[in-house]
């Protein structure tokens, strides 16, 4: 039912855009931060590692990017649809995929964690 | 008389050049390139962290130096202005809150956000050791 | 109070002579108190009668005068001249064809307002004397800034997806139904859902937000559209849970 299939898609939409209006800037400051080539305790491998061990750190990790991915893929589609490309069912498909690509890789990546 | 409705053409592709709201608001959305962006980079970083600690020691390596101090830099603050602060200050027209007869008035919806914000940085901050 | 030259380029356009519209200009003396709407009336009234233009209370409360003044658009009673520059460029609001001249054909918005069924939907039907609805001055408050639209379209103006999409609802029509999605005395919430979730519907809305800054009446309807954009994705787990949904 194409109603469904929209509130369903809104709906990731919209907790992803929340999500990352909150904690992508932290996130970028992290990647900001190695970069300066101090890197973190936390992020050190040892440390890092334990909290991707748990099931609390992988319940957490795969959240934000389940969510971010599927957030970016939408908003992405409405992008496209904006700036003049109007084939709506290949670029929503694609973006789809991209975005349950990227789902699937993180849950593989983080069940392979132990 | 006889009716003959002439109809405006709209550029598909450059309508937001017309007006000053629509080029912020084109802004706005470009920033799902960096969520994007951001996302897979995080997958390349979690796929160097389940195979060894040699690759993720390689991994944190190559993503240091000056062009990507700049590139995290410019794209945090234009995360920031462009993406977080703007909504913020949509969310109260999402989710309206009344108590009563009055309203909450949005001013609070939306300083309760940046707490939050606050909040849940300094919270990831701590947990990545950088407090 | 002195008078100020003002240069208005007005866009003209006759069905019958034209093959496209084109820009007259007229020197137009304003009093400082003016709304650029009354330098529309003296050039009608001085310069050149053949004009046509839609106008009517001259007091923001009609919603006929809608133009575009400097690329915006706005209610020409409302707007003041002493804010504008010399030069004013007046055209037909944005996204609907030109009728002639400074009027536009609004067949599509009006068929959308009827579309979305506003008026009060009942599925139950009470004998005369149990039909009193309560409504406190809480419930009210709920919807009344929605019932505040006067229909100037100065939104579908405004919002690029409607530029984009003619076929989609629009800022107005979606703002008119919330209004009565959100009247307690209403019972109509899933005769709407049909118009309201199609693709063409709330979906797609991109939240640009520029019908809510131009609306004279400060409706926000975009703020209505992200509400019923929440609760069509709410209403959708509830079903999907079993819980049972919004019966109204």
């Amino acid at each position: 039912m194409a109603i469904a299939k929209k509130a369903v898609v809104w709906g990731l939409f919209a907790a992803g855009g929340t999500l990352t209006s909150f904690i992508y800037p932290a996130l970028i400051a992290l990647f900001l931060l190695i970069a300066t080539g101090n890197v973190p305790a936390g992020l050190q491998f040892e440390q890092f590692h334990t909290f991707a061990v748990s099931w609390l750190g992988k319940a957490c990790l795969f959240i934000v990017l389940f969510l971010s991915l599927w957030h970016a893929a939408h908003r992405l589609r409405v992008v496209a649809h904006d700036f003049g490309i109007r084939k709506d069912k290949l670029v929503a498909n694609t973006l789809y995929t991209v975005a349950a690509i990227g789902t699937v890789l993180a849950a593989f990546y983080l069940f392979s964690i132990s | 008389m006889s009716r003959n409705p002439y109809v405006r053409p709209v550029s598909t592709t450059t309508w937001y050049m017309r007006h000053g709201r629509y080029k912020v608001y084109v802004l706005r959305e470009l920033t799902s390139f960096l969520v994007m962006f951001y996302s897979f980079l995080t997958l390349v970083g979690l796929s160097a962290l389940a195979a060894s600690a040699e690759r993720w020691d390689a991994f944190l390596a190559s993503q240091q130096g000056t062009g990507m101090m700049v590139f995290h830099a410019v794209a945090l603050f234009y995360f920031l202005f462009f993406q977080t602060f703007p909504w913020f200050k949509l969310a109260p027209k999402a989710m309206p809150v009344q108590v009563g007869e009055k309203k909450v008035p949005d001013n609070t919806i939306i300083i309760g956000h940046y707490v939050a914000w606050a909040v849940l940085s300094l919270f990831i901050f701590w947990l990545a050791g950088v407090l | 109070m002195g008078t100020r030259n003002i240069e208005l380029e007005v866009m003209r356009y006759d069905p019958e002579k034209d093959k496209e519209p084109w820009f007259q200009t007229y020197t137009v003396p304003c009093l400082e108190d003016w709304v650029i709407l009354d330098a529309i009336n003296y050039v009608k009234d001085n310069l050149d009668t053949t004009l046509a233009y839609r106008w009517s209370c001259h007091m923001m409360v009609c919603g006929s005068c809608g133009m575009m003044v400097n690329g915006e658009p706005v209610l020409t009673c409302k707007t003041f001249v002493r804010e504008l520059p010399d030069k004013v460029r007046i055209e037909p609001l944005e996204n609907f064809p030109i009728e002639r001249d400074l009027v536009v054909v609004l067949d599509d918005v009006m068929q959308k307002l009827h579309q979305v069924q506003p008026y009060i939907i009942r599925k139950d039907d009470p004998p005369a004397e149990d039909q009193e609805y309560i409504q406190t001055r809480g419930s009210l408050a709920k919807f009344k800034q929605l019932t505040m639209c006067i229909n100037c379209m100065c939104c579908y103006a405004a919002c690029p997806q409607y530029a984009l999409n003619k076929d989609f609802i629009g800022p107005a029509a979606l703002a008119l139904a919330h209004r009565y999605n959100r009247d307690n005395r209403d019972q109509g919430k899933s005769d709407r859902l049909d118009i309201l979730a199609d693709h063409d519907g709330v979906w797609d809305c991109s939240f640009v937000g520029a019908c809510s800054e131009v609306c004279p009446k400060h409706v926000d309807p975009a703020a209505a559209i992200q509400q019923m954009k929440v609760d069509g994705a709410v209403e959708f787990w509830k079903q999907k849970m079993g819980i049972p949904g919004d019966k109204s």
